[in-house]
């Protein structure tokens, strides 16, 4: 939508190495913390949280010999910002393949800062049925909530601060959902004039 | 983003008619929910300000705004005040004054929502002017072939019927000839539009060779109350010559569709068998015209206190 500015900084804060180590951290910890892997269902948002989700499912099922549902949710229908005119992003895959009823939903999302996107989620979760218990993934945590959501599962807290954007780099490709088996890293950048970060990572989406 | 409103595919640019397509195949998977509603409009108001008589694409819209949580009002020239000798744009700013979000307009007259659309806040969606253009009813269609080929860019499409009197034709050749499609009409040269090759498309009136190595064949809905005596012999005469059959069908791309936009006159324009069954895709644009007109609705309604009718042209 909106041109870049034109002075960008860029750090990489998780590279590959460490998201698969992240990744598979994580994976432990969601075996660990339920006894029924067969109603793992893993939701993932687009775009970032589709390659995540499926690293995901692939550790899973490497740990415990069970491969989990995986569906794809986009949450671009149930913003909360749509009443403003011309804030009109473009919609994005949902894929959900299997019921969601009584099952231990997973949410997948790379990026968690104020929590709107997964009230979102839940809410269009909620439009697929009715999950026994939702949980939810971060990559990154930026912490900076809006509203009374916590993360269950989180890779890395990066505290931030407004003007920064933390994004997830799939391959050349940001947050690309069809690319698989690329290399994956997060970045951190720093613009200036960007008055809220949200917005700008809004705007890229 | 598309503009403000939508009154035709000519004031469309190749770009705008993409995003169009494919915001409605994200609104596609809506329909396969068991909840078929997303809260999108929430508080939104559609009106559907109809002063000719439509089943098929007033109820298109009203589930198009329902399945967004939208408010969705009818008001039908039958029953409005236009019988009582008000003017059509003093209804226009009556309903305005209500604040809809989106007024979707149809009338027997071409330029009237055009017309409406300079006097109203709120931005207005043209649902069938008179022979000018019927820009849903196009965009649905280019979002069927697109879904049958995979592509539409190089396809080969070919109008028959009556193209002189048809806003479904007029609309298709701007958007299939704007993403790259060649088109051709075909029909009665009593039923041939004066000047149509200055659209971009070749006119025949030879359906054998209009149909000579078509991927889309597209029939039009043939008024028969209206044409017979004046401008075609017969319906049996129409209909030996320019229905469709399965045996005509064969001058076509052996993987050709067949498209028709409703209601057909069995026997008429198709064939009972081409009406009910593969290559036909009727069914599926119907289908297709909710996703696409839920499309429109989220891209379009929204009223701005701060906007300015005379600035929202792009």
């Amino acid at each position: 939508m909106d041109s870049e500015p034109s002075e960008t900084h860029s750090r990489v804060v998780l590279d590959d190495e460490k998201i698969r180590r992240a990744l598979m951290r994580i994976a432990h910890e969601i075996l660990e913390s339920t006894s029924e892997v067969e109603s793992l269902y893993l939701v993932a948002i687009p775009n970032g949280g589709v390659p995540l989700g499926r690293r995901l499912v692939e550790n899973i099922e490497s740990l415990s010999g069970i491969r989990p549902g995986m569906g794809i949710l986009d949450t671009t229908l149930y913003r909360d910002d749509l009443t403003r005119r011309g804030m009109r992003p473009r919609l994005r895959k949902t894929e959900m393949p299997s019921s969601v009823d009584d099952r231990l939903v997973i949410l997948v999302e790379d990026v968690v800062n104020t929590g709107r996107t997964i009230r979102a989620a839940m809410d269009a979760l909620m439009d697929f049925g009715r999950p026994r218990t939702v949980r939810v993934v971060a990559l990154v945590d930026r912490g900076r909530r809006e509203l009374p959501i916590k993360i269950d599962y989180a890779g890395k807290n990066i505290p931030t601060q407004s003007g920064e954007t933390v994004i997830l780099r799939i391959g050349e490709e940001e947050s690309e959902v069809e690319a698989r088996d690329e290399s994956l890293e997060v970045v951190v950048r720093t613009q200036r004039g960007a008055h809220d970060a949200d917005a700008v990572k809004e705007a890229q989406s | 983003m598309i503009g403000q409103d939508l009154l035709g595919i000519e004031d469309l640019e190749r770009e705008q008619i993409e995003l169009i397509l494919e915001t409605a195949e994200g609104m596609q998977e809506i329909a396969s929910r068991d909840v078929k509603k997303v809260p999108t409009l929430r508080g939104r108001t559609v009106v559907n300000l109809f002063f000719e008589p439509s089943t098929r694409t007033q109820t298109s819209f009203e589930i198009a705004g329902k399945r967004l949580a939208a408010d969705v009002v009818n008001f039908s020239a039958s029953s409005s005040s236009l019988s009582k000798s008000e003017s059509l744009l003093d209804t226009a700013k009556t309903l305005d004054a209500m604040d809809p979000d989106v007024v979707i307009v149809r009338h027997r007259v071409a330029g009237v929502p055009r017309k409406i659309a300079d006097v109203l806040d709120a931005p207005v969606i043209n649902a069938g002017d008179g022979a000018h253009e019927h820009p849903s009813q196009a965009l649905l269609d280019m979002l069927t072939v697109y879904q049958q080929k995979g592509r539409i860019e190089g396809l080969s499409v070919a109008i028959v019927g009556d193209i002189a009197h048809s806003r479904v034709a007029r609309s298709n050749i701007y958007g299939f000839t704007k993403l790259g499609a060649e088109v051709r009409v075909a029909g009665p040269p009593t039923l041939l539009p004066p000047g149509v090759d200055e659209l971009g498309v070749k006119s025949y009136t030879s359906l054998r060779e209009a149909l000579d190595g078509v991927d889309v064949v597209m029939a039009l809905r043939i008024q028969t109350e209206r044409l017979t005596g004046a401008l075609i012999p017969s319906v049996r005469e129409y209909s030996a010559t320019f229905g469709l059959d399965r045996a005509k069908l064969r001058f076509a791309r052996p993987d050709a569709i067949v498209m028709h936009p409703g209601p057909v006159n069995r026997g008429v324009e198709l064939s009972h068998e081409l009406t009910d069954d593969r290559p036909s895709v009727i069914l599926d644009q119907v289908r297709n015209g909710v996703a696409l007109r839920m499309a429109l609705l989220y891209l379009i309604a929204g009223r701005s206190a701060s906007r300015g009718k005379e600035q929202a042209s792009g």
